[in-house]
């Protein structure tokens, strides 16, 4: 039932790529992107709730002087979600013409790896592959002496009793599994 | 633990961001000051920014908004291009093994770079912590960690590697000066794992642990490597890395993609 409000958007969807990139590209500072280094600073959150709502509003109710077109086409984004979820999926899927796909590039970017370019292919709404047009290439740690030895097997009960580590690298462990977990044990006998 | 390096102990701090806990050990000069609380509060901070553009459970994030194509790629802060090239350089090194489009429960395909998300933005707030002056640290979110050594002659961090089939004892040991531990597994959290090449769950191992200069790459490594199964074995040897696998029996195996042994150094730049 997704899919009619994804071939309804994707019209939108590529007008406001466009002009999402054509916006920042013309370097207006008002729009620029904010960058993650700025939060360090705090009172300069760049991803400040004011920051995300206004973002949001700029996106998804698009300014006058921009096009009428947009504004228009943006509409139905409110109908649809009502409608086809009573209706079924396969007539408006067969009945809408194929999304056209779209290769929308961003801009060159610097990071700690060095210069980086991607470009989007997008179908409809859905992003169908991530090109990258400039690698990174690096160290990002050009400085740093790197020294580390391979795991040492622990098999006996007495060696793993007494281990004496620091810290502790396993599988993804959520906050919930964190109070039986050995790094819990780590962590309350060093506070 | 109370390791000491000097007459200093380790002191440590934990805090719970994004459903995981952070947890971090700290020892020398400022391990216990109020620049060790201005650099613990630093690195809070770059987790959440980094949660709040990247976190695929918020719907308001930018990745989240880039996936339903309300933004251009463009409009997004300029990290979101350097984790979807990384994200891209690791699908095409693993041959699919590792992607960022990835199924969601709607059979529609989705923007999730998480697996990149985790280990790059550890390394990227432990660079709070490089600026503390003659103090070593560990940082580990949910399991994958950073160690970094400053002071002279300070014994490395022993990171114990826990057992995928009793998470309550410890495998293996490595010992980290300088470098990065990343573990993927199901241990914990079940069957947040798939392989992107047959919508499964890998069951061939039981955990992978990759132990490498970089956090960034160790925790794609080891995520990669787990959903290949039994080849990611030799994918990483392949690939120079280090670390271990379990298997699903419990039997551990080395990896070793250099052929010496013993404590190395590596990355060297002048």
């Amino acid at each position: 039932m997704r899919r009619i409000i994804f071939w309804a958007l994707s019209t939108v969807t590529t007008v406001v790529l466009l002009f999402g990139y054509h916006t920042s590209t013309m370097g207006a500072s008002a729009s620029a992107p904010p960058s993650l280094v700025s939060g360090l600073a705090p009172g300069q959150d760049a991803s400040s709730p004011g920051q995300t709502t206004r973002r949001t509003t700029r996106t998804s109710t698009r300014t006058p002087t921009r096009t009428a077109a947009p504004a228009k086409t943006a509409a139905p984004t409110t109908g649809p979600t009502t409608g086809p979820t009573t209706g079924p999926t396969a007539a408006p899927t067969t009945a809408a013409p194929a999304p056209t796909t779209k290769t929308v590039t961003g801009p060159v970017v610097g990071t700690a790896y060095g210069p980086v370019q991607v470009a989007l292919q997008v179908q409809g709404s859905t992003i169908t592959a991530v090109n990258v047009l400039q690698h990174p290439a690096g160290n990002p740690q050009s400085d740093q002496i790197n020294s580390y030895a391979l795991p040492v097997l622990v098999r006996e009960t007495v060696d793993r009793q007494s281990a004496n580590i620091d810290m502790v690298s396993g599988a993804t462990y959520t906050s919930t599994g964190y109070e039986q977990s050995l790094q819990s044990a780590l962590d309350q006998a060093g506070l | 633990m109370t390791g000491t390096i000097g007459d200093g102990a380790v002191h440590r701090r934990v805090e719970h961001l994004m459903g995981m806990p952070i947890s971090l050990a700290l020892r020398g000069e400022h391990a216990d000051d109020a620049l060790a609380d201005e650099a613990w509060q630093k690195v809070i901070d770059v987790l959440c920014d980094v949660d709040r553009v990247f976190s695929t459970y918020r719907a308001d994030s930018f990745v989240s908004r880039l996936d339903r194509g309300e933004l251009a790629l463009a409009d997004c802060p300029p990290e979101v291009a350097e984790v979807l090239a990384l994200g891209e350089q690791a699908r095409r090194e693993s041959g699919g093994a590792f992607d960022m489009l990835l199924p969601g429960v709607d059979g529609v395909v989705h923007l999730d770079p998480s697996g990149v998300v985790k280990g790059w933005a550890v390394e990227r707030a432990a660079a709070a912590l490089d600026a503390l002056p003659d103090t070593d640290f560990c940082l580990s979110a949910g399991g994958d960690l950073v160690c970094r050594t400053k002071v002279h002659d300070a014994p490395a961090w022993r990171i114990g590697i826990e057992d995928p089939l009793d998470p309550t004892s410890t495998i293996a040991v490595v010992p980290v000066h300088n470098g990065a531990v990343a573990t993927s597994g199901l241990a914990h959290r079940g069957t947040h794992i798939v392989d992107p090449r047959s919508g499964r769950t890998p069951t061939a191992l039981a955990s992978v642990t990759v132990v490498g200069p970089d956090l960034t790459w160790a925790d794609i490594d080891a995520t990669a490597a787990f959903a290949l199964g039994r080849a990611g074995i030799e994918w990483l040897e392949q690939r120079g890395r280090q670390g271990m696998a379990v298997l699903a029996d419990g039997t551990a195996q080395l990896v070793n993609g250099m052929s010496e042994s013993g404590e190395r150094t590596v990355g060297v730049h002048t």
